[in-house]
């Protein structure tokens, strides 16, 4: 008699469920993508370079899931990188790996209500509160996922690989900057990376150096075309 | 009934949001209310005979089959508190979000398109329990479980509590809860003929109290 879930699209349904492509007026929503990683390997400023690359090309939101407080969303206010309505902070309840990957309702909720709220948008970026290597956004929350480690959190990481690592669509080895001082082995890391991830994409970057956040921008660029295609 | 739904229903790991959530007892903590096992299980005692009185009725009454949108009515004359108020629609929605696919149903979808911004979570609690072939006293059993094994996990994290002595807590408190969800379950019996009026409304001030204050914490781990 109701047919919601097998067709998920129709117009009158209720909210969308979890990772279904459309949203319930039929259009398709927006490409979310998951960055997670250690406490400090630059998630945030990643974020934020981000989203001064594609504000001006794209309509974009960030969700962010900190672990303790508001601070990564306030961050981002203060830095003004995006209008304060296009910036939503979720409480993790002391857990910001359940929150982005066991139970994933509140961050689902909150994509759901940027989209209602500012959307339509292209692009919502997920934040997960800084954790350990294990720690994975959910099929069910997010398109695609990069996972931030940086040279100063020491160059046996991309070694020791975890699920993180190993499986994220985009691995950055943030602070490249840093490495002389650390004594961080960049072509190590890249190349223990490159052993643990096959042919799954590195970017070395260093949010203060030339380059920037280029390359991980063209990576989303590429994502939201193959997104939209 | 099937007893195994009921276990799938209850279980904390049930992805429904509530992992994010303290049932109050964050603020109770920062208030010097909880500072170890005992105060855990006074606070959590206090808690069962109030608010998880009120939410056992609200579910066992929405398990029966009565109209969810004056359940929803009766949940908000039951809530001082608009924070609680918001969050008690929060986690309804995201319940009836994890619900809907566990175990499909009309009444279901029905609720979700009644309530785009969430019912209370008793009333999407009953309408779950109902799809999920449970009756009125499992949707009462999981209300009151949750409403006691969620503040003594978030003390775990709060206070580094011994995980053995709030499970312990959990444990003596299993008589108690038997009989508040007998009193619920026979409330929502007599509601049925009687109206909502006759559901359960205790209250705790200091629950509601707490939680305005602890909605406008700048600094917190749990979301209430």
């Amino acid at each position: 008699m109701h047919l919601d879930h097998t067709h998920p699209h129709t117009h009158d349904g209720p909210a969308a469920l979890s990772a279904d492509a459309h949203r319930p007026d039929g259009r398709r929503r927006a490409l979310r993508i998951g960055l997670g990683g250690p406490v400090g390997s630059g998630k945030t400023a990643t974020v934020a370079a981000l989203c001064r690359a594609l504000r001006d090309e794209l309509s974009l939101a960030v969700v962010t899931n900190d672990i303790y407080t508001r601070e990564d969303a306030e961050f981002l206010l203060r830095e003004a990188v995006l209008p304060p309505e296009r910036i939503t902070a979720v409480e993790t309840g002391a857990c910001p790996h359940t929150a982005i990957r066991d139970d994933i309702s509140a961050n689902l909720e909150a994509v759901e209500e940027l989209e209602d709220e500012v959307g339509p948008l292209d692009l919502i970026l997920v934040e997960s509160g800084g954790d350990n290597l294990t720690a994975t956004f959910s099929k069910g929350l997010v398109d695609a996922q990069i996972f931030v480690i940086d040279v100063a959190g020491g160059d046996d990481i991309p070694r020791k690989g975890g699920p993180g690592v190993t499986t994220a669509d985009l691995l950055v080895i943030n602070k490249t900057d840093l490495a002389p001082y650390v004594g961080s082995d960049l072509a190590r890391m890249a190349a223990d990376a490159k052993a643990q991830r096959a042919e799954l994409p590195v970017v070395l970057q260093s949010l203060r150096g030339e380059g920037g956040v280029t390359a991980v921008a063209q990576w989303v660029r590429e994502r939201l075309a193959a997104w939209t295609a | 009934m099937t007893r195994a739904a009921l276990l799938v229903l209850a279980d904390g790991r049930f992805p429904a949001g509530g992992h994010a959530h303290s049932g109050g007892a964050e603020a109770a903590v920062k208030a010097g209310r909880i500072t170890g096992a005992s105060g855990l299980e006074s606070f959590c005692r206090g808690r069962l005979h109030t608010a998880g009185l009120v939410s056992a009725g609200l579910a066992a009454a929405a398990a029966l089959g009565m109209d969810p949108a004056e359940l929803d009515a009766a949940a908000d004359a039951r809530t001082p508190s608009p924070a609680l108020r918001g969050v008690a629609r929060r986690l309804g929605r995201q319940l009836m979000r994890a619900a809907r696919v566990t175990w499909p149903s009309a009444e279901l979808d029905a609720l979700a398109r009644q309530f785009p911004k969430g019912a209370h979570q008793p009333v999407v609690l009953g309408v779950a329990a109902r799809a999920a072939g449970l009756g009125a006293e499992d949707a009462a059993y999981c209300s009151v479980y949750e409403g006691v094994s969620g503040p003594a996990t978030a003390t775990v994290r709060l206070l580094s509590l011994d995980p053995f002595d709030a499970t312990g807590v959990v444990a003596r408190l299993a008589p108690e809860m038997d009989l508040v969800v007998g009193r619920a379950v026979e409330a929502a019996r007599r509601a049925v003929h009687d109206g909502v009026d006759v559901l359960p409304a205790a209250s705790a001030p200091l629950l509601e109290i707490g939680a305005e204050g602890h909605a406008g914490w700048a600094v917190r781990l749990f979301a209430s």
